[in-house]
């Protein structure tokens, strides 16, 4: 019987055939906590009696959004974490590497055809990498790391088909808030959002898990990219594996079939306060910005700041009165960057380079705006308070509109800079 | 049982803001809960309250400090048009239960709402409406009165079995 790719993850770990709307006790290959969710995760862990988890080697820890501990009951987190690890066995990350899915993604911990859980909504970003990944609570992390299963609905699918060729300065980021837009903040729920077509295809992995993160935005518990050369090039090169076939049949069932074309799509942002209220660049230009982040899971890699220094090009400095805050998403997209030339570069334009965590889209390290200030953010969220006080506004954008908006203080349509 | 009014997109960032996350307390949580979109909740929720979503009630983190900090504050229902996947599922864990609706948009903030889950209807303004039912698999769950509960004396499961 056909099948489409999230139906044959869960049919291929079951060893039987498994379809939407089964609900299966299904095993995990990877489990990810980090220093918000994890210390919740370990306690529950507790309580349902658990002593030893159930497989040290298939949990990954690390600190992301609260980094370097920015207050005493954050570090008191680390060192809970840091204790429970060495008593566990587990290997720890620390502070040191990254945002969290961006490290899942480049330490080779996600290949195709796993299940993948984190207690982080945007754990869906390893779907870059073929694998059905998503995002649990704390209680169901409890649970699986005493177990290492947990219960899934395996969901029905949205079969998206992109074609076209962007244009200069407009990437995935404007893609998948246009989707965003297009699909709604629920228009997806329950259902495992599935990424193929031309311009997929054509996609960078760093462009590919900027779409698979931002699933969650429109409610899909997964977020998947077919595996094909560059994901198994991407994965081979992080980890002993032989590539094999897995992609949905062509006749499979999907709950909708959506067909899109990238060719003359412009600039996209997301206004304040819901990722779905998306608008052309030129809907919003000119509208005064006081912070730009360019960072985060979904655009904090190497590609990303590369796009935005090409934006910057020779410029002498950012426009003043903006804060721009340029945040790597791991500490090899750091190197990558340095060695490129653009720290240097955004540096002598003014900018602030942190080391990498989830800075300002935590909403509660650093970053955080006054009552009435606008910021303009690579990340995935605009709700209301994300980034500090609820009279604050948070405009989402790529990496390119958010250099030439910094440039020029105000939202700017990077193909006019 | 007063109904606390909210409308659609519910996020947990405005449940409890991101900066109260390294409280797992639910009473000194509920103390935040919706700080700075709707301070009167924290201090006006009383126990048995119930909150009243529209669409997508909890979306955005996996933070499960939202459903706590409901508890914290003395709700034990929620009813909404629809749940965002994780919020609901987190709900369920944690002993809050979720209840999906279409009659929300006749609740207004403040009324009276009294809960049948048995009969799988809640009243309002003397009307009846119905609620759907959680799901097999967690209402298992529920009836544990939670994830944890559930958990606590398996020594193991049987994976790839089905409900």
């Amino acid at each position: 019987m056909a099948a489409t790719i999230a139906e044959k993850i869960f049919s291929q770990t079951c060893g039987r055939a498994v379809r939407a709307g089964d609900v299966v006790m299904a095993p995990v290959d990877a489990a990810m906590i980090h220093d918000i969710t994890g210390p919740l995760a370990v306690r529950v862990f507790r309580e349902m009696g658990g002593e030893r988890v159930y497989d040290p080697e298939r949990i990954i820890m690390l600190f992301d959004h609260q980094i370097p501990a920015d207050s005493i009951p954050a570090a008191e987190n680390h060192v809970f974490m840091r204790q429970f690890a060495a008593e566990q066995g587990i290997h720890n990350y620390d502070l040191l590497e990254g945002v969290c899915h961006q490290v899942v993604m480049e330490k080779g911990r996600a290949a195709p055809g796993e299940i993948i859980v984190g207690t982080d909504s945007h754990t869906c970003t390893y779907g870059a990498a073929g694998a059905f990944a998503t995002g649990i609570g704390s209680t169901d992390m409890g649970f699986v790391l005493k177990f290492g299963a947990l219960y899934f609905r395996v969901p029905e699918s949205i079969l998206l088909t992109v074609d076209g060729t962007f244009d200069r300065r407009v990437g995935p980021k404007d893609l998948i808030l246009s989707l965003a837009g297009d699909i709604g903040a629920d228009g997806a729920t329950y259902r495992t959002l599935e990424f193929t077509g031309g311009a997929i295809r054509e996609m960078s992995m760093a462009g590919r898990m900027t779409c698979a993160n931002m699933a969650i935005e429109m409610g899909a518990k997964a977020g998947i990219v077919p595996p094909d050369a560059a994901t198994w090039d991407y994965v081979a090169a992080r980890r002993d594996i032989e590539p094999f076939d897995l992609a949905s049949d062509p006749d499979a069932a999907y709950a909708e079939r959506r067909h899109y074309d990238v060719t003359d799509l412009a600039p996209q942002v997301a206004v304040p306060h819901n990722v779905d209220n998306v608008v052309d660049v030129g809907g919003v230009a000119g509208t005064k910005v006081d912070q730009v982040f360019i960072g985060s899971c979904t655009n904090g890699r190497y590609e990303d700041l590369a796009e935005a220094a090409e934006v910057l090009g020779t410029a002498d400095a950012f426009a003043s009165g903006v804060r721009v805050i340029v945040i790597p998403a791991s500490r090899t997209e750091y190197l990558k960057a340095l060695r490129a030339g653009l720290i240097e570069r955004f540096v002598e334009a003014g900018a602030l380079v942190e080391a990498p965590c989830c800075g300002p889209c935590m909403g509660g390290a650093f970053g955080l705006l006054a009552p009435g200030e606008v910021s303009l953010s690579t990340s995935n969220r605009n709700f209301r308070g994300r980034q500090g006080s609820t009279q604050a506004s948070v405009y989402l954008a790529s990496p390119a509109t958010a250099a030439a908006s910094a440039l020029y203080g105000e939202i700017t349509d990077p193909r006019e800079v | 049982m007063r109904a606390w009014k909210f409308g659609n997109d519910i996020d947990t960032d405005a449940i409890i803001p991101g900066r109260f996350l390294t409280i797992y307390d639910p009473a000194e949580l509920a103390k935040h809960a919706f700080e700075g979109t709707r301070d009167e909740f924290a201090k006006g929720a009383r126990a048995g309250d119930v909150v009243v979503g529209g669409t997508n009630f909890g979306c955005g983190s996996s933070r499960e400090h939202a459903p706590l900090a409901l508890l914290g504050a003395g709700i034990r229902v929620v009813i909404a048009a629809s749940f965002a996947r994780i919020f609901y599922r987190n709900a369920v864990n944690t002993g809050l239960l979720p209840l999906v609706c279409a009659g929300v948009d006749e609740i207004r903030d403040g009324d009276a709402v009294s809960v049948d889950v048995a009969g799988g209807f809640i009243t309002v303004n003397g009307k009846q409406f119905a609620v759907e039912p959680v799901p097999g698999f967690l209402r298992t769950i529920v009836e544990a009165g939670g994830l944890v509960a559930y958990a606590k004396d398996l020594e193991r499961v049987e994976t790839c079995s089905t409900e």
